[in-house]
């Protein structure tokens, strides 16, 4: 579904991404962790061109993302992403920021989107929380709207930037358990965290990079248990 | 306003021609005396056109007058919505963007709302600014409240009651706005009210 040929991303002369190849396949969760500076957010930011790459190629659904004839809008629409530090709308409640895309972007009917919007609220256990402003939000809620945001585009693959980073650790679990969902429903997603017990339970494949390289992958069992590059046991042994 | 807002759009555009236009409107507006803007306006581009064309170009002293306090405020104006819009924090964007709105529906929808409740302060200043600026047009005999005042001065012989009442007159139109500013903001600090 998405694959990722010798990709390369440099910022001036700080060369970030240094030949990322990989495939993730439809339904698959591939869970990507790493120390901090080794590329992992980068990498995500290509996927859907936040970030412009400087060499190599990323195509989604055999479109390439890297073509400039390419409409990136359209294919953003198709994917969705959640953020270390949510960016909410501040100026829009929680249910303005859910169907203001599905309206602008899809074109949606208002009483549409909102009905979608409600449903996905209800799905996040939000729905008393609907026409209430981010400010007035738990970190933990705002960051559970904002994957509703997301969701409400319908989207076919979902990219977390280390979604729980920012969250105080009681409000981890509630944020976690709606990507749990999301990953049992089928979703395929591409998720930066640190948070080893949820690459271990719902992850298929877990990449583990280090300097703007994946040095290794496997299954989270394999990764987790006899890792086989030196540095991802040091980094392993550090968080586990 | 309406000035302000596109010039300050343009000098955050993609395109360079736009911004490098939008840069020379604004320094050269902020870097000369808006008197001799009034005169250029109001004398000097007719007498140009004159030449030029061989024509007389008679411009109303009204039409002069607004289009020269229009022109210098949209460069206050532009700079002020360009510091609006660069304060917002590039992750609104980004949100905006990765759900697949164009860059223009990212500015309009999310940057821009937020931008400008951002300037409503600065925005009350300029205004301010402005209003007390129009006494210049009193140079080129547009009868606004200065000139209003000097004219009946020259019937009265009383220059201290009349200009302290000219005065007074500012003042309150002043204070006005700033009220209207003041109540713009609460207004608008509906989402950052914690309920």
């Amino acid at each position: 579904m998405i694959a990722v040929t010798d990709l390369v991303k440099s910022f001036g002369k700080l060369e970030v991404l240094k030949g990322i190849t990989t495939r993730i396949k439809e339904k698959e969760v591939v869970v990507v962790i790493g120390p901090s500076g080794s590329g992992k957010s980068t990498f995500l930011r290509c996927l859907n061109f936040l970030e412009t790459p400087t060499a190599g190629e990323i195509t989604i659904d055999q479109i390439s993302v890297t073509d400039p004839k390419t409409n990136i809008n359209t294919l953003r629409a198709e994917v969705g992403m959640v953020f270390q530090r949510f960016n909410l709308f501040p100026q829009m409640t929680a249910l303005e920021n859910i169907i203001l895309a599905p309206m602008k972007v899809r074109g949606l009917a208002r009483e549409e989107a909102e009905e979608r919007a409600s449903g996905l609220l209800q799905k996040i256990g939000l729905t008393d929380k609907a026409h209430v402003y981010p400010e007035s939000l738990s970190g933990g809620q705002q960051q559970r709207v904002a994957i509703a945001r997301a969701l409400a585009m319908q989207p076919r693959i979902m990219l977390f930037d280390e979604p729980t980073s920012a969250l105080d650790p009681e409000m981890v679990g509630e944020v976690l358990n709606v990507m749990k969902d999301l990953a049992r429903e089928g979703m395929t997603m591409v998720v930066v965290t640190h948070e080893m017990g949820f690459a271990r339970e719902v992850g298929d494949r877990v990449l583990f990079m280090d300097e703007g390289r994946i040095l290794e992958e496997g299954t989270p069992e394999s990764i987790f248990k006899e890792a086989q590059n030196e540095r991802t046991r040091a980094f392993l042994s550090k968080i586990l | 306003m309406l000035i302000g807002t596109l010039v300050g759009l343009a000098r955050l555009s993609d395109r360079v021609v736009l911004r490098a236009l939008a840069r020379i409107y604004v320094d050269f507006i902020r870097g000369t005396p808006l008197l001799v803007q009034i005169f250029i306006i109001y004398l000097g581009i007719p007498s140009l056109l004159y030449v030029l064309t061989g024509s007389r170009w008679p411009i109303n002293v009204y039409v002069a007058g607004i289009a020269a306090c229009g022109i210098n405020s949209g460069a206050y104006v532009a700079e002020i919505v360009r510091g609006g819009i660069q304060s917002i924090d590039r992750g609104q964007t980004e949100a905006a963007r990765s759900l697949g709105m164009t860059g223009a529906q990212a500015m309009r929808h999310v940057v821009l709302p937020q931008a400008l409740k951002r300037v409503i302060p600065p925005l009350g200043n300029e205004f301010i600014a402005m209003l007390k600026d129009t006494s210049l047009l009193s140079v080129i005999g547009v009868e606004e409240l200065t000139r209003k005042g000097q004219l009946f001065i020259a019937v009265t012989f009383a220059p201290f009651p009349v200009y302290m009442g000219i005065l007074l007159m500012y003042l309150v139109m002043t204070l006005s706005i700033s009220r209207l500013v003041s109540m713009m903001e609460r207004r608008l600090a509906v989402s950052d009210r914690r309920d």
